[in-house]
């Protein structure tokens, strides 16, 4: 951004072989300036953002200062704020809804992409679009009637008596909970991985699988060896959007969570996440204390989706670079 | 398109006057319209919109324009004075109050409007009795102490219910709200366990249970647990027939939630009621009086220096004591006592 703003204050008459005046009534000038204001209308929006968030939660950074992360007693009439129950929510009810959905999506992208027929492969994906437009409190509404209910009478005895002396699934089940809100995160976030990771496959130059077929290799070679790996970047940016959507997922989550501020090990165990607390609470919320730690949460949860992208980035540049040959 | 001199002419012509009427009408209505702003408690957000809407009728220059936005939400709105006036279910604390008094130079005061109560729901596979709870056994379950259905403190209170030896699921408000403030007030004056461990508010730190966002959320918690229990507003129950559970009384008899017992509750707190009326009517004295009813209380400032506005907010004051009473009782809101109501009309004019 910094540079495109230097290479503008530079861009004068002297440079080109058309004068500042000409390119100005051509409308390049004008193009250029316009759009560069929209662009950092995005930069402004989120230094905004985070100046909001770090000014009005001054208090409990002062107050509890780090414990704030590692205390886990949520106690608005004693003025006890800890994040901990929150940012393990997030994380745990995330994790198992990528868990589900990442296998899944990728798999029907490949059989949508590579496999199926043209005509179906289109007509699945008016559904997947479709699907992806849902409103999540629609999804939370089929959680609590649907999943909540499979939860206790079938999933639970599945699960539990063959696995139960595992500690992540100990314990009852009440039917909402760890795991009931990863189900539901990963319907949610289905359609966002197959409708990115589709697009990317198809996007993959035909040689690259003409190459690989001469060379004898089967239909699923040519689509596991050589199209996957080449699209890997793609793949792994749809899974990144999956997971910002269900770390900030809020309504649906809150419906079926259980909405409890405990750390369990138990997947079944009922419990809470960040942006679930903060659409709870902040409305009743009585007292400066309490108001700020909500908007600390808030600020919590934009440091973690910061650090995970800031890893996916990272696991992008590892894999690709060692990866299958293939970059871009 | 080709246009006739004419043509253009009119057309001008028309547009002129049409943006003539627009000023005129826009200039009219800012010098007849008074539009006065508050903001605050949901639970009677559905019978200030029915009397906001009347009294416009009635008085078609004031205008009312009222956020349901939640209690704490129309204390901090009304202190910080971006509202005329606020709303809570739960009254405001002293530090508060004394927050007001130190950035305005005056207090504000409360005005009952109506009441509501909150009444104990469960879902038990082959129980259709109504149950009866006594104020240890509300307390015990929430505090995680009674964990069985078939415990002793709720059984001798159900003589004669075939009570299963089931774990209790305890379901609770996740969203704070004046309903869970009203039933941690009650827990806190009948347990003194409560009262040290949890005391009141609008969220608590829940010792048992699930939340659920919503009085809907708890009701669809309990509706999908088997041997659940949890709390929700009167008027949601009887709105959505919800079967609910009778509670025991201060004089020991077990009352269940209707809007009688509920303006008897005040009634018998009306005649010690403090000048300025933060009152709690939980745990209520007098026999039929049902104990987790509480008041919902207007906030308006002491000083109105708009004087348009302070009448206004004046005379829809006095209305809602006088004719607004009686839009109560189809919006399954419980009445004023009248003990409170003339109390309250004297108060209207310390308002200045």
């Amino acid at each position: 951004m910094v540079t495109t703003s230097t290479t503008y204050g530079s861009a004068g008459p002297a440079v080109g072989p058309r004068s500042f005046v000409a390119k100005l009534r051509n409308g390049d000038e004008i193009a250029r300036l316009v759009t560069f204001i929209f662009a950092m209308t995005v930069v402004l929006i989120t230094v905004l953002l985070v100046y909001e968030l770090w000014v009005n939660s001054a208090l409990p950074r002062h107050k509890f200062g780090l414990n704030f992360f590692t205390t886990s007693v949520w106690d608005p009439i004693m003025d006890e704020f800890g994040a901990l129950p929150f940012i393990y929510g997030t994380i745990v009810t995330s994790a198992v809804a990528l868990f589900i959905a990442v296998p899944l999506g990728i798999g029907a992208a490949i059989f949508l992409a590579e496999l199926a027929p043209q005509r179906i492969s289109d007509t699945l994906q008016f559904f997947i679009d479709l699907l992806a437009a849902v409103p999540s409190v629609i999804y939370g509404v089929l959680g609590v009637f649907i999943v909540v209910p499979l939860m206790r009478t079938v999933i639970y005895p599945l699960i539990n008596k063959p696995l139960g002396f595992l500690p992540i699934f100990k314990g009852p089940s009440y039917g909402v909970g760890f795991l009931t809100a990863g189900i539901v995160l990963a319907i949610m976030v289905i359609p966002y991985i197959i409708s990115v990771s589709r697009e990317v496959l198809l996007s993959v130059p035909r040689d690259q699988r003409e190459a690989a077929l001469a060379l004898g290799a089967t239909r699923w070679e040519s689509t596991w060896k050589v199209v996957v790996p080449f699209a890997k970047t793609g793949i792994m940016g749809s899974i990144f959007l999956a997971l910002a959507r269900a770390l900030g997922e809020t309504m649906a989550v809150t419906m079926v969570v259980g909405n409890t501020p405990k750390i369990a090990a138990s997947l079944f165990a009922p419990g809470y996440s960040i942006a679930a607390v903060i659409a709870n609470e902040f409305t009743e919320a009585t007292g400066p204390l309490y108001t700020q730690s909500l908007i600390a949460l808030g600020l919590v949860l934009f440091i973690l989706t910061f650090i995970i992208n800031g890893l996916a980035r990272i696991l992008i540049l590892v894999t690709t670079q060692k990866g299958s040959g293939v970059t871009r | 398109m080709p246009q006739s001199v004419q043509e253009r002419n009119l057309m001008k012509r028309l547009t002129g006057l049409l943006f003539a009427a627009l000023a005129l009408a826009a200039m009219v209505w800012a010098a007849d319209s008074l539009l006065i702003n508050g903001a605050g408690a949901t639970f009677p957000n559905p019978i200030y919109t029915k009397w906001f809407s009347e009294y416009h009728n009635k008085n078609p220059k004031i205008e009312f324009n009222y956020q349901s936005v939640g209690s704490g939400a129309g204390i901090k709105q009304v202190t910080d004075g971006t509202v005329d006036f606020g709303a809570t279910d739960g009254p405001m604390n002293d530090e508060q109050l004394k927050a007001y008094q130190d950035k305005h130079g005056f207090g504000i005061l409360h005005f009952p409007t109506v009441l509501g109560a909150v009444v104990p729901t469960y879902n038990l596979p082959g129980v259709t009795a109504v149950l009866n709870f006594t104020p240890d056994a509300l307390a015990g379950i929430y505090l995680g102490k009674i964990t069985k259905w078939n415990d002793p403190a709720i059984a001798a209170a159900n003589k004669g219910v075939n009570l299963p030896a089931n774990d209790i699921v305890v379901i609770h408000r996740s969203d704070g709200s004046g309903t869970t403030y009203c039933f941690t007030d009650y827990l806190s004056k009948v347990s003194a366990e409560w009262n040290s461990k949890v005391k009141k508010g609008t969220s608590v730190n829940w010792p048992a249970g699930l939340g659920g966002k919503g009085n809907e959320g708890v009701t669809g918690l309990i509706k999908q647990t088997p041997n659940s229990i949890g709390y929700v507003e009167l008027i949601y129950a009887a709105q959505n027939n919800i079967p609910y559970g009778a509670v025991k009384n201060a004089s020991g008899a077990f009352v269940k939630a209707d809007l009688k017992g509920v303006s008897e509750a005040a009634a018998g707190v009306a005649k010690d009621m403090p000048a300025d009326f933060r009152v709690s009517i939980t745990n209520a004295p007098g026999k039929g009086a049902y104990p987790i009813s509480t008041f919902t209380w207007l906030l308006i400032p002491q000083k109105i220096s708009d004087s348009a506005k302070r009448d206004s907010i004046k005379g829809f004051l006095k209305w809602m004591l006088a004719d607004g009473q009686n839009y109560t009782e189809q919006l399954e809101y419980a009445k004023l006592p009248k003990e409170v109501v003339a109390k309250e009309s004297k108060a209207i004019n310390t308002v200045q």
